[in-house]
């Protein structure tokens, strides 16, 4: 996939020495998480794609520490995604992966990120409003908000709280038949795509007791999300509540308690 | 000679890996003696057929036997009772053998062989298991679709409790079953005793 090796003076992905079997393949280099390096490279089979997650030792704490912190957050990321897999909710696939090396491969989704999407789809109907004209593909628009709805509810359902659930952690994979640019023009039909969850670094098999509030919480980081997109994407944004409403049991007592997470985000905020 | 076919998993290509299918198999509790005494020249992963469910759930199995040889973390005696082992969704090796290994009534046989060094060659294989396994060899085509062609989904799904449950999309044909199955046994596989 990658061609271009390791060279000095360039980002920490491509300086990076990486584990076994890793270390003399070319990767190429998705992004620099906080915590992880995002690499794009091969598994199985040399046309499977793959995301390559990597946790690099970190210098500053102690090596034995390290080495449990790694693994244990890692092996809790992956028995997530396994578990909510196996429940049928869509996410990327856990392909492979070594706890004590520090890395995870997971099933590469094709497509954007919500974020992209929307930010395509705002430049687009600036453009549009511009010409006077009325917003049209507002159902599509109002029909993709929904599905975004239900997959965060079938999380929610197999009791999984994802932790960081931005815009940038949700991803559309268009349908088997279109194709998607990553230029910044939204497609045709590029909102007809699945929904898929992405980044469970932060996720939690959420006990009881928290549960509904730490639902509550998911759906106020995206609600936050989405108003920092666009004022118009933060109107949209009750679609999304309105399909996840409908989406399980549970949802109802999540979105009372959305009330409260609210107000105390605004407190919080007011107090600076 | 056997059908052979030979396959190099990414980021392990050093590693040749050669796999044969067999047929009306005759000879199971034969090639089970072999392994049982450890016979060196019986140095493979015979598996039951029924129990894979894609070319990729094998070569899981392989990756994984592959990178905890490389990395020196095996938890079975060899890479290839390894290869056993990995595919179970627990960590006892018994039972691995029990369900995914060959067994006295076995009739469709997968055997494979890791090629950890230079002198085993995709020849050397054909010709030793020949000469051992009674069966009809099946030739494999390049995307090893045949390596799928006799499992047991039933008993599959029993092994890694998969029974009641719903799989994503609602699947509607065999074929993205077969996938979605495949995406949640690959991660079982491993997540499997850490
Ligand atoms: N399974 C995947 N398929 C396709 N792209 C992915 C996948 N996982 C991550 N990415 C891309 O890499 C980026 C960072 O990955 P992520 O898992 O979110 O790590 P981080 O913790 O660094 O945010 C994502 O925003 C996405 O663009
Ligand atoms: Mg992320």
């Amino acid at each position: 996939m990658a061609d271009n090796p390791p060279r000095e003076g360039q980002p920490d992905s491509t300086t990076h020495i990486l584990p076994a079997p890793f270390t003399t393949s070319s990767l190429t280099p998705m992004t620099q998480g906080a915590e992880a390096l995002v690499y794009k490279t091969v598994f199985l089979t040399p046309t499977t794609p793959c995301i390559l997650k990597y946790r690099p030792p970190k210098p500053y704490r102690h090596p034995i520490l390290d080495r449990r912190l790694t693994k244990a957050r890692l092996l809790a990321e992956a028995r997530v995604l396994v578990r909510a897999r196996k429940e049928g909710v869509p996410v990327p696939a856990v392909l492979g992966g070594d706890w004590d090396a520090g890395w995870l491969a997971l099933e590469f989704i094709e497509g954007r990120t919500v974020r992209a999407v929307l930010d395509a789809w705002v430049e687009g109907w600036k453009n549009r409003s511009r010409e006077g004209e009325s917003v049209e593909g507002e159902a599509e628009m109002k029909e993709f908000m929904h599905r975004i709805g239900h997959a965060v509810g079938r999380l929610h359902e197999c009791g999984i709280v994802h932790g960081d659930l931005t815009t940038s952690n949700l991803m559309v994979r268009p349908s088997a038949t279109s194709h998607s640019t990553s230029s910044g023009v939204l497609e045709q039909g590029e909102l007809d795509g699945e929904i898929v969850l992405i980044d469970f670094g932060l996720a939690v098999q959420s006990t009881r007791q928290t549960q509904e509030e730490d639902r509550a919480v998911d759906l106020y980081v995206l609600e936050r999300a989405f108003a920092a997109t666009h004022p118009w994407a933060e109107k949209m944004f009750k679609e999304v509540l309105e399909a996840y409403k409908k989406s399980y049991k549970g949802a109802g007592g999540s979105l009372k308690k959305l009330e409260g997470v609210r107000l105390r985000g605004r407190k919080r905020s007011m107090l600076g | 000679m056997a059908h052979v076919h030979t396959f190099c998993l990414p980021h392990y290509d050093q590693y040749p890996v050669h796999v044969a299918l067999f047929r009306n198999l005759s000879n199971a509790a034969f090639l089970r003696s072999q392994l049982l005494e450890a016979n060196p020249a019986f140095d493979y992963a015979f598996l039951d057929a029924d129990m894979i469910v894609s070319p990729n759930h094998l070569k899981s199995a392989c990756f994984h036997a592959l990178h905890h040889t490389m990395t020196n973390t095996l938890k079975a005696r060899t890479p290839h009772s390894e290869l056993v082992f990995r595919l179970h969704p627990n960590n006892n090796i018994g039972e691995a053998y029990r369900k995914f290994g060959i067994a006295d009534t076995t009739s469709k046989l997968i055997a494979v062989k890791l090629a950890l060094s230079p002198d085993v060659t995709k020849d050397q294989v054909a010709d030793h298991l020949g000469a051992v396994v009674q069966g009809d060899s099946v030739p494999i085509g390049d995307d090893a679709a045949e390596l799928a062609m006799h499992t047991d989904l039933k008993k599959v799904k029993t092994v890694y409790k998969l029974n009641e449950k719903k799989t994503s999309a609602n699947p509607t044909t065999d074929e993205s079953e077969r996938k979605e199955l495949e995406a949640v046994i690959l991660g079982i596989m491993t997540v499997k005793g850490s």
